[in-house]
């Protein structure tokens, strides 16, 4: 992953909530060099923050490199082949509710490009010891460490956050790679990025019912990390068949199952935290 | 969104894929109508949204006009309980009668997305006419998948392998492609995530025959497909679902759990369920009230929940970032008061603004307990349980 002290980020989709997490961001310390905005080209954001009309132009006057989308969902796949277009290293995608063929025409365009997209329905990405936070992680929750969290909820990634931090530990990096079926960076990616990085110790992982993801991070990580890992499962007592919220947790084949998942994720050798509420617990436990 | 048997097959016939003749009617009379219209031996089916109806006796093969008309008699305004539904099951409303086709063997077919192909699966086995989860368990080697490609759709002679394997009559190859890429078609165009055609029967004319067809829409494809969404049938619903749902509430019901959940977020939710099965009680529903949450919203969240009758304690479980926790607690204050409602409401809630939260409930008459974090609401529920029983 790309974040560094070069880090300049872009914004598409600066509605409401688009605005308060860019407030948000600013306040914590990233550096947001432009917005993009199809009407708004030459107006200022909070009176600094200069509006262009396509993220292509934005990237040629502030050599932005990430970019974070809050544009509504019938116009995010729009906003996502956008950012690809303009080249920007990082795509984070926040929305939540886009069509799944809609991501499936956008992983396609994807293939072969230098892009990197995560999410969508993700609360992106907040990196502690670099002051960076791309999408809606509270800053004020996370801790200066050497914990790689990733996720594929949204507030249960603030509980594990929460977690650590009271544990007594800190995050390097959190990955919130979403609750949609199509998604792009995957457990597999960000696992490859912890064990690769030098400032991150130990990975806690947050997965849930749904898909087969979590069994393809095991058989992963039994051959490739060797970081000590910290997980849970999400969903041991929902049924079958049904959507919880997330588009991806559904149940509908025996895979889909928390059983599933804890087994072969335990087969790998990682922690599991039996009780999502001791999580931190559980970290504590293997140092 | 699921789409009941009898709008699948209309809609698929736009796609010119044709299923046996058949009719819908509502009353024993129109069954028995349509039975005599149709030649007398049909197979008449309940419309409902679950599969497994044939086992819980929602299809028969009827011989005359009569006897379509008693199973009619039987079924119509009743629930049906499959393996599938609830402990309370659907209700039947409509029947589909349709002539009668003789059988000499089932395919198996559908289209899916497939997570890890990142694009449209076809699905195909030659045991047809079962469930699909029971034919992966029974018999995985039968079971052929292929991806389609986004430009190229299904690959000729991947389809040509397939044709071979599952012993389509070489009379019926072209029939067997045209149905897949107009299945493929449908598939695209109305955003959908499932179709299925189970069985796809040989008939006695070595001719491939859809019989039974599913199909479930993209929920998120709403703002661009109204019109297949207008063919929403609120009665298959769980009537507090379909409430939650025109509230952009995530809710789920659970059977037979005492403790109703309040969460924002999916995964806190799920995880919320997890940790109340492990304090001894057992979740009453999944809840996910969502990021930007509004007063309004909550308050509509919580009358869903009291509405339950086997609620015995509420647990709120909030983890503000977007959302603001004292907005929620007026929420929960309000709606409290106007529903009396008396029963100990456990509380953690954290994130942006969540000080003026406790004050809110701390000032508030409601049987309130506050704790620390998730773990911590779990042994405080664990102990006023232990203290009820």
């Amino acid at each position: 992953m790309i974040l560094d002290s070069n880090t300049k980020v872009l914004i598409q989709g600066l509605g409401k909530d688009g605005s308060f997490q860019a407030q948000k961001a600013i306040e914590y310390g990233t550096n947001i060099v432009a917005c993009v905005h199809p009407n708004k080209k030459g107006l200022l954001f909070e009176n600094k923050i200069p509006y262009f009309e396509t993220a292509k132009d934005a990237v040629k006057k502030t050599r932005a490199n990430v970019g974070v989308i809050y544009v509504p969902a019938p116009f995010a796949m729009d906003a996502i082949i956008e950012q690809v277009d303009a080249n920007l290293e990082l795509i984070v995608c926040i929305t939540e509710g886009i069509p799944v063929h809609d991501m499936i025409k956008v992983k396609n365009y994807m293939k072969g490009k230098k892009s990197r997209l995560i999410g969508p329905n993700c609360p992106g990405i907040i990196a502690p010891n670099l002051k960076i936070k791309i999408g809606i992680i509270p800053g004020n929750i996370c801790k200066e460490g050497d914990v790689g969290l990733v996720s594929r909820s949204g507030t249960l990634t603030y509980e594990a956050i929460s977690q650590i931090g009271e544990a007594g530990f800190g995050q390097s990096l959190c990955i919130g790679i979403g609750g949609d079926p199509i998604h792009g960076t995957s457990f597999i990616d960000a696992l490859s990025y912890f064990e690769q990085d030098k400032n991150t110790k130990s990975i806690v992982l947050i997965g849930e019912i749904g898909g087969t993801k979590e069994q393809q991070a095991a058989e992963y990580i039994k051959t490739h990390i060797s970081k000590p890992i910290v997980f849970t499962i999400a969903g041991t007592t929902a049924p079958k068949g049904k959507r919880m919220g997330h588009a991806g947790a559904v149940i509908s084949g025996r895979m889909g199952l928390a059983s599933e998942k804890i087994k072969a994720l335990k087969e790998a050798g990682a922690h599991h935290s039996d009780d999502p509420s001791k999580i931190g617990e559980t970290l504590k436990n293997i140092f | 969104m699921n789409l009941h048997e009898y709008q699948a097959r209309d809609l698929l016939k736009k796609y010119n894929i044709n299923f046996p003749v058949g009719e819908i009617g509502i009353t024993p009379q129109e069954i028995f109508d349509i039975s005599k219209k149709l030649g007398g031996e049909v197979v008449v089916k309940a419309q409902i949204h679950s599969g497994g109806r044939g086992k819980a006796g929602g299809v028969k093969l009827c011989s005359n006009p009569i006897e379509a008309k008693n199973f009619a008699n039987n079924l119509l305004g009743k629930k049906i309980v499959t393996n599938q539904t609830d402990s309370e099951g659907v209700i039947v409303e409509k029947l589909l009668v349709t002539k009668k086709t003789i059988i000499s063997r089932e395919i198996y077919l559908s289209i899916v997305i497939d997570p890890d192909f990142e694009s449209p699966v076809l699905i195909a086995s030659s045991e047809g006419g079962t469930e699909i989860e029971k034919m992966a368990e029974e018999t995985p080697d039968k079971i052929t998948k292929i991806p389609f490609d986004p430009v190229l759709g299904a690959k000729p002679y991947e389809l040509r392998k397939l044709i071979s394997k599952l012993e389509i009559p070489k009379d019926s190859a072209r029939d067997f492609n045209l149905l897949v890429n107009n299945l493929y078609r449908a598939f695209i165009e109305t955003d959908s995530t499932l179709i299925e055609i189970n069985p796809l029967i040989i008939d006695d004319n070595e001719k491939i025959v859809p019989l039974d067809c599913k199909i479930n829409l993209d929920d998120d494809s709403y703002f661009r497909q109204k019109e297949l969404f207008s063919l929403r049938d609120k009665n298959q619903e769980n009537p507090i679902e379909t409430r939650a749902k025109d509230f952009d509430l995530a809710y789920v019901k659970l059977d037979k759990g005492n403790v109703g959940c309040l969460v924002n977020g999916a995964g806190l939710a799920m995880a919320t369920m997890d940790v109340t099965t492990k304090s001894g009680c057992f979740p009453a529903n999944f809840l996910d009230v969502g990021g930007s949450t509004d007063k309004e919203k909550i308050k509509e969240a919580f009358r869903i929940l009291v509405s339950d009758e086997n609620v015995e304690y509420l647990l709120i479980n909030l983890f503000a970032g977007i959302a603001r926790a004292d907005l929620i607690a007026k929420g929960v204050v309000e709606a409290a008061e106007e529903t009396s409602f008396k029963l100990p409401i456990i509380v953690s809630m954290r994130g942006t603004n969540s000080e003026e939260g406790f004050d809110i409930l701390n000032n508030s008459k409601l049987n309130i307990h506050i704790a620390k974090d998730l773990g911590h609401a779990a042994s405080l529920l664990s102990e006023i349980n232990k203290a009820n029983k």
